[in-house]
């Protein structure tokens, strides 16, 4: 990257630059043209003198020459707003290309900072800089190189004026320039220095917001704020001091200016005045220049600024290219695009001197030299914590560089092969692994995208529009490949087509014990009938299976499934009477009683006041029931339709509507009651209020909700349809289509045996599967436990069939039983692939055919397990604290 | 069935009968009623015990493991209505000791830990049932040692 914010402008823009100089010297005599006009208008139209006879050989009188000047004068104002618009177009899409290259270059050297660099920088530093640090810098490239040529070349032509009037008045005009030109970035400095520092100052405050946000389960349970509060303020003060310490030195600069400013007309009195008196100087030349030299007032100031702001972005820049510029970048050969065919990692691995040295000076390694076969290796590392193992890992990886000593395969330097050798060939699973956010299935594929395989095709005027987009990234220096095209190599997974791949995918899930935890999040899962008719198909299919399945087992009265034309007890009312899912928010199932058209409803069903009453009746028990309880009695949240909270207004109002007739009641009490009965589950809260007859009402009700729905409120709802998918429901409560009936032991678990059953008898468990990899994880996959989230990595590790799997405590997160299965499970998966593994457990090490021992920096032993486990050695040694 | 007879049920079962029927009425709404399928397990030796059982209709059989018996285990008594069942393990804080199974269809009312705590702790009259409960038990137990012992020949 350029070192000097000018070196980047003219090495990127050059042409561009040229361009708006051009522009903007085209556009000079026209506006030159503009001032002088007003000139002749006055003296010539209005005043009379000099009146020509003709205007382009067409013959005019005084008034035809005024409105013909007069439209000449407006074409020119035309002009000049023409020209005004089309070069701040032109400077700001500039700016806009030179900011956009400029947020590529910093992104794509943070991808590039050594590891151990992050450990010093934090997010909270460095996402400002990229976002919003660089942000003026656009607005100032565009006018790097026109502003100061065109204010300098005023200057320039107002100062030849005046010597060309008299030397001496020009000498004078200008014989403070020099001053200031000593003066101001003399005092200028200064204020560059305290930018720096605010800068500075301003980062540190963003890198505290960032940990406070991180760290804000600790400050509140510890309660920290009032610590965090003031070391924030304090910042804040030190940002203050600085910002003021600016200003008066800025506003300084500006009254030292002003007064300089004001200074040289006393020359031109002085001087100007004794050459006029002395018959040396005509005194319209003086006046010419005392006008003149008010025009150069404008110029001088733009180029201060000008000035100023240059020096501003000039240190922004310097700041932020300094930052960006860490020691032991990753260089920037072994980055480069990568070759089409990757070459395999064959023959031994072999270090010798391998040393690694930490910022403080210790030796966390110390000349490591081992060789190991790469064919079938199964490789054990085992050793005491922070003692080694951990960066051996990662320097075999190459995700962190030597500082000295070698490391090859197969006769080949492993530390200057390209990433896209080491990031496909090899593959490192560390204990943090990271997740993103996004899906499951797009955390596993992230191995083995690489670059895009097939290039997305637009048809139409999406090609047209992505042919634009392309060209603008290209034209600042961005990527120009497309994230929307086809990024998955399939060669690299070992399947060609995308059954395979999906195989692949559940077969890694199973070996990764995950299976089962994806097929629950399938279940659990929605699935867009659009898009997937015939998974949507099977699910119907299956549906219907497991109806005939409960059927003809005992098992039968665990779920009562919903049928259009009865009432389900195991359900609320309002899901009763709504009977589908809402979509959106246009039915909250919970705020019901308030909804304009379900009240429609109801009083068309005349229920209005029937469930008023029942309302009622809840209220009734549940104040009845409730009323002696403390508030913060567990019951409440469990049990109680109405909150603790909620519960003495619910006795007032009681108390006021005493026995009267839901018709004589408040509008507000009315909506309150009527809220009630919408959440009773018969089933479940077995207060007999919804009896038979209500229960046909409501059914009936049901059938008239359906039927006259307004169209705007049709998508808000998907309907309960035997023979439909329900998109908005969730893929198990499709196939299940109704409701788990209350009160009968371990009905859950019981139907879901079957739904399992009945889908995978039907082969869908695939399907299931597929559904469930589309789970987002969250950020950070903090919606994945931390074992889920480790078994998510190493599946990621094995989809790429590297050459070498190097394991860094990648299952430390799972109970040892757990880690012992796994542990087999993948060995076996990496069959005929070279593993090593870095073990957070001694005793895993029997599994592996060779174990080496890291201690102290050292390798301290090698061999197989049986050789090494016999007394007094370093194995038997960590066995023991195991 | 309704709130109102299950209040009416437990009422004529001796553990609740000398409680206040809102208070009954509370206990009713506040715990589960759980039904089960003949040979269904309430719970098996070795669970952790979160709840008492009381059976509201049908027949449970209490059981414990033993590998030398024919089946593997022994049972130890038949329990019908108004029996409660369950209440060690959440007053000792042990496991399950015993299996329990329905032996037809059964229903009970499932007390959660909390609750039954609640309930001994405001009640007195239902810890003194509870107690004469354990006490009849005990003294079964007693009996059946006794048997045990004699028809053994020294």
């Amino acid at each position: 990257m350029e070192p000097t914010l000018i070196r980047f402008i003219l090495r990127h823009s050059l042409r561009q630059q040229i361009s708006v100089v051009i522009l903007t010297l085209v556009s000079f005599p026209f506006l030159y043209y503009s001032l002088d006009l007003p000139k002749t208008i006055i003296n010539q139209a209005i005043g009379g003198k000099n009146l020509p006879k003709e205007v382009f050989g067409v013959p005019v009188d005084q008034v035809g020459y005024l409105m013909f000047l007069s439209g000449v004068f407006l074409l020119l104002v035309f002009v000049n707003g023409g020209f005004k618009y089309a070069i701040n177009v032109y400077k700001g899409r500039l700016g806009e290309r030179m900011l956009r290259r400029f947020r590529y270059e910093l992104y794509a050297r943070i991808l590039r900072f050594p590891l151990g660099h992050f450990r010093r920088v934090s997010q909270g530093e460095l996402i400002p800089m990229v976002t919003a640090e660089v942000e003026p810098l656009g607005g100032f490239i565009g006018d790097a190189i026109a502003q100061p040529i065109f204010q300098g070349g005023t200057l320039l032509t107002i100062v030849v004026f005046m010597f060309i009037q008299d030397p001496i008045l020009g000498a004078a005009a200008i014989s403070l320039y020099p001053i200031q030109g000593y003066i101001i970035p003399k005092l200028q400095r200064k204020v560059n220095r305290l930018g720096k520092e605010r800068v500075k100052a301003v980062r540190k405050l963003a890198e505290q917001i960032g940990e406070s946000v991180s760290g804000v389960q600790e400050i509140r349970a510890n309660d920290n704020a009032r610590w965090q509060l003031a070391r924030f303020t304090s910042q804040l003060g030190i940002i203050y001091d600085i910002r003021f310490e600016i200003f008066k030195r800025k506003f300084f600069v500006k009254f030292l200016n002003n007064f300089i400013n004001q200074l040289t007309p006393f020359f031109f009195y002085a001087i100007g005045g004794y050459l006029v008196i002395k018959g040396d100087l005509s005194f319209g030349a003086l006046v010419a220049v005392l006008a003149a030299y008010k025009d150069l007032a404008s110029p001088w100031k733009e180029l201060l600024d000008y000035y100023q702001q240059k020096e501003d972005n000039r240190i922004k820049y310097e700041q932020i290219v300094e930052q960006f510029a860490p020691e032991g970048m990753v260089d920037e050969s072994l980055t480069a695009p990568d070759a089409e065919a990757v070459p395999r990692l064959e023959g031994p691995l072999q270090t010798s001197g391998l040393t690694l040295i930490e910022d403080d000076g210790k030796a966390v390694l110390e000349s490591v030299s081992l060789t190991l076969p790469l064919e079938g290796l199964k490789l054990a590392v085992v050793g005491p914590e922070g003692q080694g193992k951990d960066q051996l890992a990662m320097l075999l990886a190459r995700l962190v560089m030597p500082s000295s000593g070698q490391i090859q395969i197969g006769g080949r330097d492993l530390l200057s092969l390209p990433i896209s050798v080491t990031g496909r060939r090899l593959a490192y699973v560390g204990p943090n692994a990271y997740i993103f956010s996004s899906s499951l299935r797009d955390n596993l594929l992230f191995g083995v995208m690489h670059r895009p395989v097939v290039d997305i095709d637009y048809g139409g005027d999406d090609a047209a529009k992505a042919g634009r987009r392309r060209r603008e990234a290209e034209f600042a220096g961005n990527s120009i490949d497309d994230p929307r095209s086809d990024w998955i190599d399939r060669d690299e997974v070992g399947t060609a087509d995308d059954t395979g791949l999906r195989d692949r995918l559940c077969r890694l899930l199973e070996r990764v014990d995950l299976e089962t935890d994806v097929y629950h999040l399938g279940l659990r899962g929605t699935v867009d009938p659009a898009r997937r008719p015939d998974i949507a198909e099977c699910l119907l299919d299956a549906r219907r299976s497991l109806r005939e399945r409960l059927a003809a087992s005992d098992l039968a009265h665990l779920v009562e499934p919903f049928d259009r034309g009865s009432y389900n007890s195991n359900a609320t009312l309002a899901e009763n009477l709504v009977f589908g899912t809402p979509i959106g928010n246009a039915f909250d199932l919970e705020r019901l009683a308030e909804h304009p058209y379900v009240i429609q409803v109801l009083d068309r069903m005349g229920l209005t006041d029937t469930l008023i009453d029942t309302g009622r009746k809840v209220a009734e028990t549940m104040v009845e029931l409730f009323a002696d309880l403390p508030p913060d009695n567990p019951f409440f949240d469990q049990f109680s339709f109405i909150s603790a909270d909620d519960l003495p207004e619910f006795q007032a109002l009681l108390g006021r509507v005493g026995r009267e007739t839901p018709s004589a009641m408040k509008p507000e009490d009315r909506i309150r009651l009527l809220s009630l009965p919408f959440k009773l589950i018969n089933a479940r809260h077995r207060l007999g209020l919804i009896d038979e007859t209500l229960q046909h009402r409501i059914v009936e009700a049901r059938g008239i909700f359906a039927a006259s729905l307004p169209d705007d409120l049709k998508r808000g709802i998907e309907f309960f349809d035997p023979e439909r998918y329900n998109a908005a429901a969730s893929l198990q409560d499709n196939v299940l289509f109704g409701k788990l009936a209350y009160g009968q032991a371990q009905a859950a678990t019981r139907v879901g045996q079957v739904v399992t059953e009945v889908l995978d008898k039907m082969g869908l468990r695939t399907v299931v599967l597929e559904v469930g990899l589309d789970f987002p994880v969250g950020i950070g996959g903090s919606r994945l436990t931390q074992a889920q989230r480790q078994k998510l990595a190493v599946a990621r590790g094995l989809l790429r069939r590297p050459d070498l799997l190097i394991l860094n405590q990648s299952i430390s997160a799972l109970d040892g039983a757990a880690q012992g299965k796994l542990l087999t499970q993948v060995l076996e998966e990496a069959d005929g692939r070279a593993v090593i593994w870095v073990l957070s457990r001694t005793q895993w090490a029997r599994h592996f055919q060779r174990v080496i021992v890291v201690k102290g920096g050292r390798v301290v032993e090698q061999g197989t397990y049986d050789e090494l486990d016999r007394p007094g050695s370093a194995l038997t040694e960590l066995l023991k604290q195991d | 069935m309704s709130l109102a007879e299950e209040v009416a049920l437990l009422k004529s079962i001796p553990l609740f009968a000398k409680i206040e029927p809102s208070k009954l009425k509370l206990l009713a709404f506040t715990s589960e009623r759980l039904a089960f399928d003949p040979d269904q397990p309430l719970f098996r030796q070795g669970d952790p015990g979160d709840a008492a059982y009381i059976v509201i209709d049908g027949e449970v059989s209490i059981s414990i493991d033993a590998p030398a018996a024919p089946e593997g285990r022994i049972e130890l008594a038949k329990l019908g209505r108004g029996a409660i069942v369950g209440e060690i393990a959440i007053l000792c804080d042990v496991p399950r000791t015993a299996t329990v199974t329905a032996r037809g269809k059964t229903v009970t009312l499932r007390i959660s830990k909390d609750l039954f705590f609640r309930l001994i702790t405001e009640f007195p009259q239902i810890a003194v049932e509870v107690m004469r409960e354990l006490a009849h038990r005990l003294e079964n137990t007693n009996l059946q040692l006794r048997e045990a012992r004699a028809g053994k020949p020294h």
